[in-house]
């Protein structure tokens, strides 16, 4: 049955080769560094008839949504992608579908946002769209930005979800990175996104109202139960990537550990990083030190229980965060905090943030987080408030 | 079902509304502070105030006159505006 082949993929192409498999009706997307190779590749895909998809060339990604909305809207199978700035200007257009409940996918290349201005790689994109309602993933690789994206779509369009998903990708790390993959022929991936019939679509022989006006009476209401809907989709989001794995052999959670048995200390990651923390890890526990690598697959709905069952064992929480909420700190680290404040037992959570605007984050950097993390512990022992640390900043003289 | 007693466990997905012209339960006329009042006497049944209000309350009666509907008329004075005789004065709402 397994006839995938591996292949030599950029991350951009490899998304496009999910999406193609997953046959979207509907592409509206417009180019941005890091992302615009994703687009590229869908554009030749339909030109050259490999791909059944309108293309539609908007000319902003406001403009993008707009057409993934009225396209999902009427049934299709949508997709969209963008970065930065990019993703800044769909913003307002960004709750509708989450509020609608229409199925879209899109694939973020995450970068920097101005000033100054920037194209490379951090998560400041991605945490100024955190609370839109959309399910959120990301991917620390090629491989899993083509698995994640492919599942995105059986997500999306299950009849119990219903919402639409963001798929992130670090851009130039994996947008722009050629990688050694699995790729799945086509028939092997025929049947795991199965054909889906939204409840409403905008039909003429069964005309209804979308996105209606909700005055004080009743708006809460459709809060309430988008809130509802949208915690209970992670029981759907881990039984696809359950049956993804069953199928294609690469198996996802919301949490995933690496080296985390006996781990005293953790460091918790998010994205392409992450390998790089990996190999920090394999050398902190070659000298015998008592650390583990958690990583959060699922940003949205936040995986509360899975990441309380991963460091229950835990003593001191390394978190990294690349980004800056500014005065208040690192917002995974807040987060991550706030998830952690109701347990009994805890572990102490130390942030720092790295890897701002495409700085690289070596091992070195690992290594040193979890030692001043140890530092900062002994300090809030001693009753001292710590501060929150940006790494690897140059001072200068001041002068 | 009028809207005020529809729980979160009613709504159909994403809030969508399936029953046609549910936007009539909803009384606009709630919000007016001014209504329309006609004199009659000059009024030649032109039916522009028909024409461009917006609500689209205003319907003729049996006698061709064009009367706003004060369920959902929100006063906003446009038929006043643009009545070529003049005959329909904005009058405050007061209390009763």
């Amino acid at each position: 049955m397994k006839k995938e082949r591996v292949v030599g993929l950029e991350g951009s192409f490899a998304v496009a080769e999910a999406v193609r498999m997953a046959n979207a009706d509907v592409i509206a997307a417009y180019p941005i560094t890091p992302q615009t190779h994703i687009v590229e590749r869908l554009s030749e895909m339909v030109a050259d008839g490999d791909l059944d998809a309108e293309f539609i060339c908007v000319e902003s990604e406001h403009t993008a949504m707009s057409a993934c909305v009225g396209a999902s809207a009427a049934g299709g199978r949508v997709f969209t992608c963008t970065a930065g700035q990019g993703l800044e200007l769909m913003h307002e257009v960004l709750y509708i579908p989450s509020s609608m409940r229409l199925p879209v996918v899109e694939v973020i290349a995450n970068r920097a946002l101005s000033a100054p201005l920037t194209v490379w790689c951090d998560h400041s994109d991605m945490m100024a769209v955190r609370d839109i309602g959309w399910i959120q993933m990301l991917a620390e690789n090629n491989q899993q930005a083509f698995d994640l994206t492919l599942c995105a779509y059986r997500i999306a369009e299950d009849s119990e979800v219903l919402f639409p998903v963001m798929v992130h990708i670090d851009g130039f790390y994996l947008s722009h990175v050629i990688e050694d993959m699995n790729l799945p022929e086509d028939e092997e991936v025929a049947g795991f996104i199965p054909e889906y019939e939204h409840p409403f679509t905008l039909d003429p022989d069964k005309p209804v109202s979308m996105g209606c006006y909700g005055p004080p009476f009743i708006y809460p209401e459709t809060k309430k139960a988008q809130e509802v809907a949208f915690e209970n989709t992670i029981s759907k989001i881990i039984e696809t990537w359950k049956a993804f794995g069953d199928r294609f052999g690469r198996h996802y959670a919301p949490v995933e550990k690496y080296r985390m048995e006996d781990a005293k200390i953790a460091l918790l990651t998010m994205g392409s990083c992450s390998e790089t923390a990996m190999l920090a890890i394999d050398e902190l526990r070659a000298k015998g030190e008592d650390v583990g690598l958690i990583r959060l697959r699922l940003w949205r709905p936040f995986p509360f229980k899975e990441l309380r069952e991963a460091v229950k064992d835990v003593e001191v929480l390394v978190v990294l965060d690349r980004c800056i909420s500014f005065g208040m700190g690192g917002p995974v680290c807040s987060e991550v905090k706030s998830a952690l404040y109701g347990l009994q037992k805890r572990p102490y959570v130390v942030g720092f943030i790295a890897g701002l605007g495409g700085r690289d984050i070596l091992i070195e950097g690992f290594e040193y987080m979890i030692r001043s993390a140890l530092e900062k512990v002994k300090a809030i022992e001693r009753g001292e408030e710590i501060e929150m640390e940006m790494i690897g900043i140059r001072d200068g003289e001041g002068e | 079902m009028s809207g005020e007693k529809i729980g979160w466990k009613d709504l159909e997905i994403g809030a969508v509304v399936t029953e046609p012209g549910s936007a009539s339960v909803y009384k606009t006329g709630d919000w007016r502070s001014e209504r329309p009042v006609r004199e009659n006497e000059r009024c030649i049944k032109c039916g522009i105030c028909y024409i461009y209000c917006p609500e689209a309350c205003i319907e003729e009666d049996e006698e061709g006159y064009f009367e706003a509907n004060l369920y959902y008329c929100k006063g906003c004075g446009i038929c006043a505006h643009e009545c070529p005789r003049g005959v329909i004065t904005m009058v405050e709402e007061v209390e009763e």
